[in-house]
């Protein structure tokens, strides 16, 4: 016992604070109703971007897999055939995979797309029932491309 | 014959109202920390979560009774009840209203502290007969811990006794008019209440559980129905140590005569009491078990015999 009125005191200010924060808002995020505002630069899932003309932006440089710390990501260049152009480079991503279960979202990858064709997006709840289906394929990581409206239709095509 | 039917009926209602009473302080407990620590707390099962006890208690009656191989098979079976039953055994003298109690015993303070010292003999016998070291020292530390602050709860309540003039629970209640023993013995409420954080192994006092240490201490080997009644039993210590202040110091049914609103009036100063329970817990650190020890015998024996000692002239010289 050093100085017991000082101890009684410490204990009442302590008392104090709990009592004023049971007034306060609770901080909870009651999570599947509630979403959370995710951060701008938010790294979640990647995704393979395009064009506004539909051409992928990747052009196959493997840059991506070779900086990745984790060793998740797999890329297959292959030339891109002239008259049915799947990139705009001369070279397109054949196969492109990515280990989400491996991958620690560093954002290394996002940084050494020399086309900034692989982006992080904030889809973050990445649980599946197996394995398997967190390995993720080029189809599953492109970018739709928004769909046109109906008043769109005058476009030809 | 049939007053040993009303007898039975009646205890029943309190076995079962003290029961509800438990199950709902433990959600209180979970609600009231929650948003102390700026958490909502469980509020999914039914609305504002009052339906959490039922299914808290649907669960653990589903769970799997582990009896370690190594434990003592009768003890272990048998400690559960017997940390339970003594603590419910104190209900039968506290009166709630003029009238409204189970039995009025001349010896009704005695009574409540040989009674409730039972309790302590489950704590070990809980610790001992699990063969597991973890529930052996928390056990060991709940006994010592026990018997010290008994020693102190009692020289507290001796104030009290001597300044009433008898033992009885009612008639220290009346006693308390107009004046309850709060305002007369502060001193006395003060080592009894810690006295009592202790008894029922409170935050800060709850060393026999000492999770980051000991597991769940003396009951680290029980599961399923078995925990519950430990669980309980904990719970009801609390409920019983807040009846036991409400009577003994603030008054009991004071300021009304009795009746209903004296019911009312002891329900709201046992919720207040409970309330300080909780709000101790959500904010204090365990303290160190030699710091404990010598809390008991260094600070809160020698303020009790202060009071005592004052209510003693006080009582010769009136």
């Amino acid at each position: 016992m050093m100085s017991p009125i000082r101890d009684i005191l410490a204990i009442a200010k302590g008392m104090g604070v709990t009592l004023r924060t049971a007034f306060r808002a609770p901080v909870t995020l009651r999570y599947p109703e509630e979403r959370p505002e995710l951060p701008g630069r938010h790294r979640g899932r990647h995704e393979l971007e395009r064009h506004e003309n539909g051409l992928e932006k990747c052009v196959g440089c493997e840059l991506c897999a070779l900086v990745c710390p984790a060793d998740a990501i797999y890329v297959e260049g292959a030339e891109n055939p002239p008259d049915a152009p799947i990139s705009i480079g001369e070279r397109y991503a054949k196969t492109y995979v990515i280990n989400l279960l491996r991958c620690i979202y560093c954002g290394y990858c996002v940084e050494a797309c020399p086309t900034e064709a692989l982006q992080m997006k904030d889809e973050f709840e990445l649980a599946a029932p197996t394995k398997a289906q967190l390995v993720v394929t080029k189809e599953q990581l492109l970018a739709t491309l928004p769909k046109r409206e109906p008043e769109d239709s005058w476009l030809p095509g | 014959m049939s007053e040993v039917v009303i007898a039975a009926i009646e205890s029943l209602a309190l076995v079962l109202i003290v029961f509800t009473v438990a199950a709902y302080a433990i959600l209180a407990e979970r609600r009231v920390i929650a948003r102390m620590q700026a958490r909502i707390g469980p509020d999914r099962v039914g609305p504002q979560g009052i339906f959490q006890p039922l299914a808290d208690v649907l669960k653990l009656l589903t769970k799997e009774d582990v009896r370690p191989v190594a434990a003592d098979r009768v003890l272990h079976y048998l400690t559960p009840i017997l940390t339970l039953v003594p603590i419910m055994l104190v209900f039968a003298v506290i009166p709630a209203s003029p009238g409204i109690h189970l039995a009025d015993l001349n010896i009704g303070y005695l009574y409540v502290a040989a009674v409730s010292s039972i309790a302590v003999y489950g704590v070990a016998l809980g610790g001992w007969s699990s063969n597991s070291k973890y529930a052996l020292l928390g056990g060991l530390r709940s006994s010592a811990q026990l018997i010290s602050y008994e020693l102190a709860q009692g020289l507290a309540a001796l104030g009290v006794i001597a300044a009433a003039g008898s033992l009885s629970l009612v008639r220290i209640v009346d006693a308390q008019f107009p004046l309850p023993f709060a305002i007369a013995q502060p001193l006395g409420l003060a080592v009894y209440l810690l006295a009592s954080i202790a008894e029922s192994s409170r935050a800060p006092f709850d060393l026999p559980e000492a999770e980051q240490e000991l597991g769940a201490g003396y009951h680290t080997e029980y599961s399923s129905f078995r925990f519950a009644l430990f669980m309980l039993s904990e719970y009801v210590h609390v409920i019983v140590s807040s009846a036991l202040v409400a009577t003994l110091y603030l008054g009991g049914w004071w300021p009304f005569a009795g009746g209903l609103l004296g019911v009312a009036a002891f329900a709201a100063k046992m919720a207040l009491l409970i309330f300080v329970f909780i709000w101790l817990r959500a904010t204090l650190p365990r303290v160190r078990y030699d710091t404990l020890m010598a809390f008991g015998w260094k600070v809160l024996i020698p303020l009790a015999l202060v009071q005592l000692t004052v209510v003693a002239f006080w009582v010769a010289l009136r």
